[in-house]
């Protein structure tokens, strides 16, 4: 199951986003409860495609919140799919799509 | 061709446009160490723009709360009227100032919303990419520990 | 402890008397009259909302973290443990319903068995009668499975009822109304102290919510927790800030207190799960 939520809703002509994904993003400061630390591990690019094309993109470090949330906007129409797609610095990938509405 | 070189050559501002449109993926922000693990915030941005000088400016929208409310979770929202070919956002007082940047593809408002995490009050500033140069908007954010809250 | 209540009743301008005539119905109408007249620009139903009934720039960033919140997490993982078969076929279904839309029942005084019966309780009882053990009461599957139920309960209406044929549950309801009012722990706070008297006050960075629209929002994603938690887990970190000894979880002292302190907020609707901070 993708870590990735995604609202996409037309807004005349525009494409409201709003995505929620999944992830501890650690800073590699926090220790176990042995003392020993929790290596980092956090989303370094996020992508946005929709009609074979990037809307969106970011880069990031754990200055992002836990469980990152981004909203964009595009132009775009209901119907259209979005994909969201990230990879994090184990090298890790997720993506998710959606519909439109 | 990296943007980083179109830049630096004399009067190429059209020059960067055309690179921007044959060569997307290549332009568009990537992780890097050198931008994101970096404690100097002038050194992100040389890497990122190809150059530091920064305007303040009133077209650079940027929304944060003065006291947030948990600094785990801070909502921010930069936006801006201006042509913006990149959005960036950086807390000052973060190891690493540099938080996030993001791509404004044509046909991409000039929008982004996300939620930054901070240890103590701090300025946060948001920078717009746009036509070669760089504009900030900035603002203090307070960070408050202790209370009933527990 | 009458002349205690009394006396910060009295404290609060209540000015009600803790004699026979004075009943559920009376505390319930002269409570939330308090809050109307000490907020007077708060819609009565917005004190679902917490704190951000009352404090405006908090509310700003609690609506930009509504935008997507962090329970929405829990409501997925939650329709799944929902829904998932017990080693004996069944599921939390047989017992709620297809949705579990049941937040609107609890907590309920329970008359065979004389005791109030919150909506955790219900749900690691309809466990343990299928064979499962019980989850924890505080947080992680318990918060998650009650925020999906409570989701899908949203807009019920608060309507706790004290049976007038069973003393008990009026004693019950008035137990819960002493641990309202009665100081606790080094700090010698009572729930009023902070939530009723100087509610809207800063206590070092923090500012006290009513207690009117308290019990509505269950289970709560807290941005101090990083995760969701049940309201019994906050009254116990509650005590805890005033250095108290915290009763258990799911016990009669917490148990009662969520009787009386839902009571409080009947007429309002149940709007979990929340963010808050």
């Amino acid at each position: 199951m993708s870590s990735i939520r995604i609202k996409a809703k037309e807004r005349n002509g525009s494409v409201d986003v709003k995505t929620l994904m999944k992830h501890n993003m650690e800073t590699g400061l926090r220790k176990n409860k042995d003392g020993s630390k929790i290596p980092e591990h956090w989303i370094t690019d996020v992508t946005a495609e929709s009609g074979g094309k990037t809307v969106f993109a970011a880069a990031f470090n754990t200055s992002i919140s836990k469980d990152p949330y981004l909203a964009f906007a595009f132009a775009g129409k209901k119907g259209d799919t979005l994909k969201v797609s990230w990879k994090d610095n184990t090298g890790k990938t997720d993506s998710a799509e959606t519909k439109v509405k | 061709m990296d943007r980083r070189s179109i830049l630096k050559a004399a009067g190429t501002i059209s020059a960067a446009a055309a690179a921007v449109a044959a060569f997307p993926r290549a332009v568009f922000a990537a992780y890097s160490e050198k931008a994101f693990k970096n404690p100097k915030i002038e050194d992100s941005l040389n890497e990122l723009f190809g150059g530091n000088a920064t305007t303040p400016s009133g077209d650079v929208k940027l929304k944060a709360p003065d006291i947030a409310e948990n600094g785990a979770v801070v909502p921010i929202e930069v936006s801006t009227s201006m042509k913006a070919d990149k959005i960036a956002f950086m807390v000052k007082e973060n190891p690493n100032p540099l938080a996030i940047v993001a791509d404004i593809p044509a046909g991409t408002e000039a929008m982004v919303k996300t939620r930054v995490r901070m240890g103590k009050t701090t300025q946060v500033t948001a920078i717009v990419s746009s036509n070669g140069k760089l504009y900030t908007a900035s603002k203090e954010v307070k960070v408050t520990i202790g209370g009933c809250g527990g | 402890m009458k002349t205690i209540i009394r006396g910060t009743l009295g404290t609060l301008g209540l000015g009600l008397a803790l004699s026979v005539s004075a009943g559920p119905v009376e505390d319930q109408a002269a409570f939330q009259k308090y809050y109307e007249n000490k907020f007077p620009n708060t819609p009565v139903m917005d004190f679902q909302n917490g704190v951000y009934s009352i404090l405006p720039e908090a509310r700003e960033q609690w609506e930009a973290i509504e935008e997507f919140p962090p329970y929405e997490i829990a409501i997925e993982n939650g329709e799944k443990l929902y829904h998932s078969k017990f080693a004996n076929g069944k599921s939390l279904a047989d017992c709620f319903g297809p949705e579990g839309a049941v937040r609107g029942q609890y907590p309920f005084w329970d008359k065979d068995r004389g005791m109030v019966i919150t909506m955790e309780r219900a749900v690691n009882e309809c466990r343990e009668a299928n064979g499962e053990k019980p989850y924890g009461w505080k947080k992680g599957k318990i918060a998650d499975v009650t925020a999906y139920m409570s989701y899908n309960s949203r807009g019920q209406a608060v309507k706790v009822e004290i049976p007038s044929d069973d003393p008990r549950a009026l004693a019950a309801y008035e137990e819960g109304k002493e641990q309202f009012y009665t100081k606790r722990g080094q700090l010698n706070f009572a729930c009023a102290d902070c939530h009723m008297l100087t509610a809207g006050n800063l206590y070092r960075a923090d500012t006290t919510s009513p207690a009117f629209g308290h019990a509505t929002s269950w289970p709560v994603f807290r941005s101090k927790w990083q995760s969701m938690g049940t309201l019994h887990r906050r009254f116990a970190g509650c005590h805890t800030n005033i250095r108290a000894n915290p009763y258990k979880a799911q016990g009669k002292e917490y148990s009662n207190l969520e009787y009386f302190v839902t009571y409080m907020s009947n007429g309002l609707e149940f709007n979990g799960p929340a963010a808050r901070k």
